[in-house]
């Protein structure tokens, strides 16, 4: 007994170092497998323990799902790594809510009192578990476009979802009475598993990337439940961790969308009137230019600023700005890119993106760093992103976007939007930014205006 | 009683050092934080293990195999999606 809870007291210890190692792009590598190290203990721990009659049934679960979990993660692209995440957390959900279940069966066939705490860990472990599964599958549907991606709101949405959260809590009452109720704890689950897809289908658009730190939470607190029902230390640390984790970054997407939680989970509580006309905005104003009369602009350039948002990644443009950002620095231009927390799909998605190209880490700026350099910066490439840039959100009120920190591209010199078409943002709401004096507008597809301004660029003298 | 306020204890002390641990990591980090955090939430294998390998009967078998699957998925895939977007972020001279 002694020497697993030591091994599982070194396995936490790991997990913290591990997380610590994160704090910076040259650690993280040894803090990943600092984590992993430390799960081979815990696991190894486990198994040596002489609880453990029977290996053949784990060696085969362990087999079939670390084949799975290594094609998934060997395959999948890096624009796909979101409704991945989604679907990871899911599963940890979904293994809670079973190894919660079959404690509580055993329990009751051994008889006797199991205490309160076990009770009410194994009615929290199947209910969070529960939620967690299946609103990550919604997630991942809604990511990989199998369901609308668009918010799905009917009348009477919010009476739904309380009703269905009280009928769950009822079943969780229900399981712990007694010796506890095998029967009402896979209601309690079943229950849970609508209020899941309930929750997260209204939820989408440009709000997935609090959805998906939102389960994150979710998942370590099904773990940490499930800690509590075997009274195990390190699943209550970890749960713990992954919990704080995912309420940090929730928090931080929240923060960069000026939202607040209960306005994304419950959402249309006094939704925005539309008066913003576009015709009033862009009228005579816009600016359309060409590559060749950008390429200019970049050779006079000191300074340039990449703001890239996800159709940049949906255009597959980032070959191209890698190429443009290699010419520029050849000819002793400085080069960097203003991130916004929002940019991407989840949580720091775009940085992955851009490192993937082999984009310099140091040259990944995030929002409060380069804003104060947009003032001595000559020319801003803004890529694929609409909302994030929008001066609108100044207003303190009166549009979806009001009082969400933008990148202030605006101040720049000149700014350079390349787009296909005038259409809003998620936001639904036309930007000024199209229209000022220094924005010139490059209207085309991502990657091709990035091509030409490429070859534009080498082919001016 | 008293195990409850250990783990308790131990409980409420992590989700501090959490909170104080994850604050540090950058943005340009946060997905494979996401990816290596959802791996160490994978330690529910811990507890499918125990599940599985009691033999308690059946059902427990059953329901513990499932869940040693798809934990594994968690913990291997965790791991090793957050290895591989890592080593992605490099530092040209």
């Amino acid at each position: 007994m002694i020497g697993i809870n030591l091994a599982y007291i070194l396995a936490s210890v790991l997990f913290i170092l591990g997380l610590k190692g994160l704090s910076h792009p040259r650690t993280a590598v040894r803090g990943n497998l600092t984590g992993a190290l430390g799960m081979f203990i815990a696991i190894v721990a486990t198994l040596l323990d002489k609880n453990i009659i029977s290996f053949e049934y784990i060696l085969l679960g362990a087999v079939l799902g670390s084949a799975a979990g290594a094609i998934f993660a060997l395959k999948v692209k890096m624009t796909a790594m979101p409704q991945m995440v989604a679907l990871f957390n899911g599963f940890g959900g979904a293994a809670s809510v079973l190894v919660a279940g079959a404690v509580l069966s055993e329990s009751i066939i051994k008889g006797g009192d199991p205490g309160t705490q076990f009770l009410v860990a194994t009615a929290a472990s199947g209910l969070i578990g529960a939620v967690t599964f299946w609103g990550s599958l919604v997630a991942f549907g809604k990511l990989q476009g199998i369901i609308t991606e668009s918010p799905v709101r009917y009348k009477g949405e919010q009476v739904v979802k309380v009703l269905l959260l009280l009928g769950a809590l009822y079943a969780a009452y229900r399981t712990t009475q007694g010796q506890g109720d095998v029967q009402w704890y896979w209601m309690a689950g079943g229950v849970g598993s609508v209020l899941g897809i309930l929750l997260t289908i209204p939820i989408g658009g440009a709000d997935m990337p609090i959805v998906i730190a939102l389960l994150n939470a979710y998942s370590g607190m099904a773990a940490a439940a499930t800690g509590f029902v075997l009274n195990n230390s390190v699943l209550i640390i970890s749960g713990a961790l992954v919990g704080a984790s995912g309420v940090f970054l929730t928090k931080i997407m929240c923060d960069a969308m000026n939202r607040s939680l209960p306005n994304v989970l419950f959402g249309g509580v006094g939704a925005v009137v539309e008066t913003i006309k576009a015709d009033d905005i862009y009228g005579g104003k816009v600016k359309a230019t060409s590559p060749e009369e950008v390429a200019m602009l970049l050779k006079m350039a000191r300074r340039v600023v990449f703001v890239p948002g996800y159709g940049m990644a949906v255009a597959r443009a980032q070959t191209p700005v890698r190429i443009l950002t290699e010419e520029l620095e050849k000819d002793g231009i400085e080069v960097e890119f203003g991130i916004h927390p929002v940019a991407g799909r989840m949580p720091g998605h775009m940085n992955v993106l851009l490192a993937e190209e082999n984009i310099s880490y140091d040259k990944l700026k995030e929002m409060d760093s380069i804003n104060d350099t947009f003032g001595n910066t000559d020319v801003v490439i803004v890529i694929g992103a609409n909302d994030v840039v929008n001066p609108l959100a100044r207003q303190s009120s009166g549009t979806p976007i009001s009082g969400m920190p933008i990148l202030n591209v605006d101040k720049a010199r000149t700014v350079v939007v390349i787009k296909r078409s005038l259409a809003p943002g998620f936001a639904g709401i036309p930007n000024p930014l199209f229209a000022l004096d220094n924005t010139l507008m490059l209207f085309d597809d991502a990657r091709k205006a990035m091509e030409n301004l490429v070859r534009a660029y080498r082919e001016a003298a | 009683m008293d195990s409850f306020l250990q783990i308790m204890t131990i409980f409420i002390l992590a989700i501090f050092v959490g909170v104080e641990v994850i604050s540090k990591v950058p943005p340009i980090l946060h997905t494979p934080l996401m990816s290596g955090s959802n791996a160490i939430s994978g330690i529910t294998l811990v507890g499918a293990i125990i599940s599985a390998g009691m033999q308690a009967t059946y059902l427990t078998v059953i329901l513990g195999t499932i869940a040693v699957a798809l934990a594994s998925v968690n913990v291997v895939g965790g791991f090793l999606v957050t290895h591989r977007m890592l080593s992605k972020f490099k530092r040209k001279e």
